[in-house]
Formats: structure tokens, sequence, C-alpha cells
């Protein structure tokens, strides 16, 4: 039922409200003093070298990937649990062999290394 | 929806919100005079009897603080990243069922009694919708670590989108166990699932998967990688000053209690009081305030252990905690899943 999600729509409302009244009130409450590099990025007191927007390790796309991979069967699992009483015997054997696609394919990202890190 | 509905969903919103940020308030407090208790020293205690005053006056001088936008940061995403992630915390409270509910008239001013539920949306989907707004929250610390433009922060937002993604997969994996013994997708079926018994004895593997998850997920130690002080300084709110820090400090205890809300309803039993009989034979509709009770007192004990692990154990190595989440517990919870399915259906 659509209207099961009034209340969500109300809170997501109150809370996005009580947020911007709180960044505005720190906002207009607190000093402004701009002295010497303050707005610099923090970087231990050392003169800041260059931008944050360079390269950065492949890696965590590579983790990214294999999250989005895995997490749509999972998603897929989700309706299976739910009805897998009704189902019976059928849908644990569908499940296994899901299984067996699912793990072939963790095992083979695990023999290619993919989730090691140095 | 007639309007009568919809103003008692704004009271109920008003009270969690109110409870909510003052838990939050206190938990802070909590953290702190646990871990001198944990540490053998005294924490704060000069503001207020036993220092209960003391959030009231961190609260004030973060608002009175210097609001500062480094001048390089992307300022849109800057000011954005803190407030989406506090508000994909509390919105996430939303499903979470403290206790049956009970009926009322509300002194006359309803026509006819009506059954006012302790939860604000119950809707069909609850769980989904819970990890869906549970998965948002990386954005947040994402969209902070890189709107800074600062290389600390980089890193911390980087490290934290890879961990958080890596352990939703056996967070969601962990929770199947409930599903397929409960049969449902909402909380408030899913605690009553657990009237004869609590979740946490059949589903044991499940339990520990899921709880290890969510420490991760909630970005605390021992695996705070995120924001290692000795490493990357504060990570991915190194920038961040006056009420934004502290939207974040909120952001990451309204998630703790909103996994810790979750553990308790999946696995302890929600609302019930005892592991095996539910409520031995005591009226909880006569008495329709001490479910809620019983839920808010265990939530508070895993708010405990979340501290008491915190003030205990050491911070992970960062290939470590790759490992354990993709190595360990992701097989774990593939094969916690094919025995309790197997279990379903050959006994």
């Amino acid at each position: 039922m659509l209207s099961d999600y009034i209340p969500i729509l109300i809170i997501l409302i109150l809370s996005i409200l009580l947020v911007g009244v709180l960044l505005s009130v720190s906002y207009l409450l607190g000093p402004r003093r701009n002295v010497g590099r303050k707005l610099t990025p923090y970087e231990c007191g050392v003169p800041s070298l260059g931008d944050a927007r360079e390269r950065f390790a492949s890696k965590y796309y590579l983790i990214a990937a294999l999250f989005i991979l895995f997490d749509v069967e999972i998603v897929f699992l989700f309706a299976w649990a739910v009805v897998f009483k009704k189902l019976g015997l059928i849908a644990f054997i569908e499940i296994v062999v899901f299984f067996i696609v699912i793990l072939a394919g963790y095992f083979y990202v695990l023999k290619k290394g993919a989730l090691e890190w140095e | 929806m007639p309007w009568s509905e919809i103003g008692i969903s704004l009271v109920k919103i008003a009270l969690v919100l109110f409870l909510v940020l003052t838990l939050v308030a206190y938990l802070t407090l909590a953290e702190r005079r646990i871990s001198a208790f944990i540490q053998d020293r005294l924490g704060p205690n000069r503001v207020g009897p036993f220092g209960l005053l003391q959030p009231l006056a961190d609260g004030l001088k973060l608002i009175f603080k210097e609001d500062i936008i480094p001048e390089r940061a992307n300022k849109i995403l800057y000011v954005m990243a803190p407030a989406f992630s506090f508000i994909t915390a509390i919105i996430a409270l939303a499903v979470i069922p403290i206790g049956g509910g009970f009926s009322t008239s509300l002194f006359g001013l309803l026509k006819e009694p009506t059954f006012i539920k302790f939860q604000i949306a119950d809707i069909n989907v609850g769980l989904l919708y819970v990890f869906a707004i549970g998965s948002l929250s990386v954005y947040g610390v994402v969209l902070g670590g890189w709107a800074s433009n600062s290389k600390y922060s980089l890193l911390g937002g980087l490290r934290s989108a890879a961990q958080m993604i890596s352990y939703e997969l056996p967070l969601g994996l962990s929770i199947l166990g409930v599903v397929l013994i409960a049969g449902s997708l909402k909380l408030g079926d899913i605690v009553q699932a657990q009237a004869k018994l609590w979740f946490v004895f059949p589903q044991i593997l499940g339990f520990l998967v899921f709880l290890v998850s969510s420490f991760a997920e909630t970005n605390r130690l021992p695996f705070d990688l995120p924001e290692a002080e000795p490493e990357i300084v504060a990570g991915y709110h190194t920038e961040y000053s006056s009420m934004k820090f502290a939207m974040f400090f909120m952001a990451e205890y309204t998630h703790m209690i909103v996994a810790s809300s979750l553990i308790v309803s999946l696995f302890l039993g929600g609302w019930y009081l005892l592991p095996y009989f539910g409520w031995f034979g005591i009226d909880i509709v006569k008495y329709w305030f001490l479910p809620p009770l019983v839920f808010i007192g265990k939530v508070f004990l895993i708010l405990f252990l979340f501290i008491w692990v915190r003030w205990t154990l050491p911070r992970f190595r960062y290939d470590q905690i790759m490992n354990l989440g993709w190595k360990v517990l992701f097989p774990l919870a593939v094969i916690n899943i094919i025995v309790t399915s197997a279990v379903i259906v050959f006994i």
C-alpha cells in the first residue's frame, strides 16, 4: 500500500528541515576570522603540495565492481527467502545450483588474486 | 490516509526524533565515561551532576565554532555530505518496531478506539528498506572525503567506501537465514516469529556474522580505518569543523542505534522478554508499556557492547579487514543460508 509510505515521507521532510536549521544556525552564529592559510587543506603543518584530485589505486574500482556483481545476486535471494517455505524442495535444489554458479565466480575472483591487498 | 493518522504519525516522528537526538547526545557522554572507566580515568564529570550536562555544553560549543569551508573544496558537495549522512541515518529508524502497540481513543479525541503501533511506518518490505537506506550512508562519507579536496580525506573516503560495500555482502547474506525462518520482510512479523524462541539460537552463525559486519558498517573500532588517526589524521572528516563535524558524529551514533535496534529485532527477540516463552504469561495487551521498555533495554545493552569493544580491541590492518570480509564472513554467511534452508526442507 502506497499510503504506508506517507510517514516515511514526513520523517524525510522533517529530518531535512532539522539538518537545515542546525547547519544554518551554526553558519550564522559562528565567527568568521580568515587569517593566513587557514583555508588550505590540512597536511600536518607542512605547506600543501598539489591537489587531492589525483590518481588512486585501481583496487578500489575492482572492489566496487565485485560488490555490484555479488550484491545483485543477494537481492535475488531476498525474494527467494520470503517464499521459500511455500516452494519447498524444488526451491532448495534451485538455490544450490544458484550458489554453485556464484561460488564458481567467487573462487575465480579469489584465484585471480583480486582480493589480495599488498 | 485520514488526517488523524497523519497527526498520530507526526507525534510519533517528533517523539522518535527527540528521543534519538537525546540518546545520541548521551551516547557521546556514555562513550567517554565508559572509556574512562575502562582506562581507569575519571572522564568528564564537571558539567552538571556526574557530567550529565556535558553533551549540552559540547553541542553549544560546536554551534558557536567557526564554520570553515576549505578554499579548494567543492562547496556544494562539501556542505551536502554531512547532511546526507545524518538524514540517511535518521530515516532508517522509521521502520523499527519497538513494541506491539496499544488501543486508545486518545481521551475521546477519536470517534472509536484506534490501534497505535510503536512503529512509524509499517511497510511490508521493512528489512529491504533499512538495507537500502543503510547502503546510501556510504555516499555521505565518500562525498565528504572527496569534496574536501584534501589527501587525507580522500584516502579516508576511499577506504570507507571499499570497507562498507565489502561488508554489505555478509550483512545482507547473514539476515537471509532469519527471513527464511520468519518468511517475511516485515520487521514486526519477524519479531512476532520469535515469540517462542529468539532467532539467535537457530541462527547463531548468522548472528555472529551480522554483529561483526555491523561493527564494520558503522565504522567503529576495530574497523575504523576510514578515520584511523595515526595514519590519515581523521580520515574523511579531517577538513570538517563546527556543526558539520558534529553532524558526521551524530550520524555515526545514529547508525549505531539503528544497527543495535536491528540486531535486537532480528536476533534477540525484539520486544519479547524471555528467550524461550516470550512474555511468560504476562498480559502485554494490558501492560502495553512493557514491550518498548524491554526493547530499549536490549538496545542499550548492545550499545554498551559497541562501546566496550571499541575500547578493548586494537585496530585491524586494511588487508586484514578486507580478508575478514571477503574470505571469512562471506563464505560463512553462504554456509549459514544453505544449512538453514536444508534444515527447513528436510526436517
